[in-house]
């Protein structure tokens, strides 16, 4: 049977060989190198969910009388959006679990992805020849980040109505032409003409889904064409020789079982632990507003940014240079990217290190550049903890315009701190090494 | 009877049978090395597909029945459980029952020959052109244009050029300020210590212009354009001037003695500004004041604007102090 399946489709396509190596590709051992694959299987599900749901999704905004099934909102103006996402966690068999593993899989997705590019921040992965795959992985955490953000927003419950909201005026802060793209994006001022939605919606479920599915394949095609990086465990590995384990049949089940792992998570999730109830939100509504909100997790750094930068606009005369949102919403987030996108060019150039690198470098063993990533990691993580000052102030009654005083100034102090504590643990650890 | 007692016959002899093995086809060397039979973990696995399949078809039950509590938590827990079976069922068939052998094998290099070779092709496919840069230039300039012309429909998107309606509120002088449900506020049922939500009779209020917030304070209090806050009520826009949220916080003292005066606050951002002092910024990112809607009270008692805002409404950009607020 097997004989029979194989000779018809190398007759056809002529791809034995090229599924004879494909079967025998080494797959180097560790768990870290999982991650990719963990967001890779989210991906998976995000398409298969996100196709239901567009069957019972409706992407107008136009205002309609709610006569459904949650009664609390009965009678109340909301729109076709609002009452679509309703209708499908209400009255859909089985729709509400859809929806809820979908909001899931996009958190644990874009969360796998930071973890992901943590990994190969600090084992040195990126380095040539993989400094192309890195940035197409750079690529899809932006477009990840996008996408969920469209996702969410799509809901038109009030959360993604204050969410919008600010996106707009992030993109109304960019200095010179902020307006006129604003304008192009809503189609008017906010919250835009009835073009909006349905552009949001076309972004959500094809042309984001659609880069980072092109992406994927580019990063995937070259990950496999220059073969896996390794750690250096034995004296097998070598730069030029990679050890692991072939794809069949020793990786297959594996691989296989960790998707099952993923889908049994989500799907657990989905049905056990809920997210995002836009029914107690409500409808969005300009002139409407709630205390305590918080967007999804992979946000939560853009918020603490926003929150932290103290208040003016630059001005020139009567002309706004820089509106205040843009350091916290456009420009932190444009230079983390930045310097996570030129990482790999910057290191070659200040050690002038232009080899190939095949194995992996632990933490210990570049201190520096350790002790950098740390110090950005700690500064990202710090502002994205200030983000959540409110809930502490409420939750412990510590004073929230304490909170942000101490914030501004730690988000500067504690890095430079963190910088020079690894460093050194860095060179302990290497030390005691050398001393064993 | 015999039927049943065959098929337990036949069931009992697969699942205890030893089966033996398919004999080899050719006498080839093996690709993948050999290893040791693992019954135990075969039989693990049979369990773990059984119990897999028993979930899987429960979460169809579950599909199935209506009217049933806590649905969606039976289907998380059917389908999630399914999963999780046989994701055990992958991770012992990976560590007990295939061989992980770890193989060495180089890794692929470069090719410097065929890359001389691609730039030579390149460029003696260029051989009878004269005047190449030229050429190069001109045709770049042809292909920009385009992509240029392809790129230029891309502006009916939106009123790229036409910044002038973000300058635009409903409110003009004489509107009447109603709730939600549309009745006007009389000017005697504001009270101190809490804050409204107004909107203008009788315009859309799903405009960033619109809503608007109205507190009321001892009219001493009031420090800056006094003539706008008949009897201490003051109105300003509730959009915030920061990232554009409903100013939906009205921070009130308890114990006036120590703690901050009465201020209006964004929920988004904390941006938290002075309605004692023309809606100025106290603390947080907020770049400008929130702008002030002059109030008088008609002779019905009721709460009218008496011109429209103090300046335009709504998040900064690159314009917002080189106009005035317009109806």
């Amino acid at each position: 049977m097997i004989r029979r399946i194989v000779r018809f489709l190398d007759q056809r396509t002529g791809t034995a060989p090229l599924l004879k190596k494909s079967l025998r590709y080494l797959f180097p051992d560790h768990w870290s190198f999982l991650l990719g694959e963990v967001a890779l299987y989210c991906f998976v599900l995000l398409v298969l969910t996100g196709i239901y749901l567009t069957f019972f999704f409706d992407d107008s905004v136009a205002q309609m009388t709610y006569h459904g099934s949650y009664r609390p909102l009965d009678g109340s103006t909301v729109s076709h959006a609002y009452a679509s996402v309703l209708h499908i966690s209400f009255d859909v068999k089985a729709g509400l679990l859809i929806r809820q593993t979908h909001h899931w899989a996009a958190n644990v997705f874009v969360a796998a992805i930071v973890l992901h590019v943590l990994r190969v921040f600090f084992t040195g992965a990126f380095r040539k020849p993989r400094d192309l795959t890195y940035l197409l992985g750079l690529g899809m955490l932006m477009l990840a980040l996008l996408e969920g953000y469209a996702g969410y927003s799509l809901a038109d419950d009030l959360l993604s109505g204050m969410g919008l909201a600010i996106g707009y005026s992030v993109a109304m802060s960019i200095p010179f032409v902020g307006a006129n793209l604003a304008n192009l994006i809503w189609d008017g001022p906010f919250p835009g003409s009835s073009s909006f939605w349905p552009r949001l919606f076309i972004a959500h479920v094809l042309v984001l889904p659609v880069l980072i599915g092109g992406l994927l394949a580019a990063h995937l095609v070259l990950v496999a064409s220059r073969h896996h990086t390794q750690f250096k465990r034995s004296a097998r590995e070598s730069e030029r020789h990679v050890v692991g384990i072939p794809a069949f049949p020793g990786q297959a089940p594996r691989s296989i079982g960790l998707m099952f792992w993923v889908f049994a998570v989500l799907f657990l999730l989905g049905g056990l632990v809920q997210i995002n109830p836009v029914w107690l939100w409500g409808p969005y509504h300009v002139g409407d507003g709630t205390n305590g909100a918080q967007p999804d997790w992979y946000l939560g750094w853009l918020i603490g940014a926003l929150r932290l930068v103290p208040g003016f606009d630059l001005t020139i005369g009567h002309y706004t240079l820089v509106p205040n949102p843009f350091w916290g919403g456009a420009l932190f987030p444009g230079v983390v990217f930045g310097i996570l996108i030129l990482w790999p060019w910057l290191e070659r150039k200040v050690t002038g290190d232009d080899a190939f690198h095949n194995l992996l470098e632990r933490p210990r063993d570049n201190p520096w550049r350790t002790a950098i990533g740390v110090a950005i990691l700690t500064w990202v993580f710090l502002i994205f903890v200030s983000g959540s000052a409110d809930r502490v102030d409420v939750l412990f009654g510590i004073d929230y315009a304490t909170q942000i005083w101490v914030y501004r100034v730690a988000i500067w102090v504690v890095p430079l701190i963190a910088l020079f504590v690894t460093k050194r643990v860095c060179d302990e650890l290497v030390a005691g090494e050398r001393r064993r | 009877m015999t039927k049943l007692r065959d098929w337990l016959i036949a069931a009992g002899v697969l699942l205890l049978g030893r089966g033996s093995p398919p004999a080899p086809r050719e006498s080839r060397p093996r690709i993948v090395a050999p290893g040791e039979p693992d019954r135990r973990a075969e039989n693990i696995v049979l369990f773990l597909f059984v119990l897999a399949t028993i979930a899987a078809a429960a979460f169809i039950a579950v599909y199935a029945l209506d009217r049933l509590s806590h649905q969606t938590q039976w289907l998380g827990l059917a389908i999630g459980g399914a999963f999780a079976l046989l994701a055990l069922a992958g991770t012992v068939i990976a560590h007990r029952l295939v061989v992980t052998e770890e193989l060495v094998e180089p890794y692929p290099e470069d090719s410097p020959d065929a890359q001389d070779e691609i730039v030579q092709i390149v460029e003696e496919s260029g051989s009878r052109f004269t005047r190449k840069r030229l050429v190069t230039v001109v045709g770049a300039g042809a292909l920009g244009t385009i992509g240029a012309a392809l790129l230029a429909p891309a502006a009916s998107l939106g009123p790229l050029l036409h910044t002038g309606e973000l300058y635009r509120t409903t409110w003009r002088r004489g509107r009447r300020l109603v709730d939600e449900g549309g009745t006007p506020f009389s000017a005697d049922a504001i009270e101190e210590g809490t804050f409204y939500t107004a909107y203008p009779e009788g315009a859309d209020r799903e405009l960033v212009g619109s809503p608007i917030v109205v507190v009321r304070l001892p009219p001493a209090e009031i420090r800056d354009r006094k003539d706008w806050a008949p009897r201490g009520i003051v109105a300003y826009s509730k959009i915030c001037t920061h990232a554009g949220c409903a100013v939906a916080l009205y921070r009130k003292p308890t114990f006036a003695a120590v703690q901050p005066r009465p201020a209006l606050v964004c929920p988004c951002h904390y941006s938290t500004f002075d309605p004692a002092a023309g809606g100025a910024v106290l603390f947080g990112p907020a770049g400008r004041p929130l702008p002030q809607l002059p109030l008088e009270i008609d002779r019905a008692g009721n709460l009218r604007a008496s011109g429209t805002f103090s300046g335009p409404v709504g998040p900064s950009w690159w314009g917002v102090r080189m106009g005035k607020a317009r109806s």
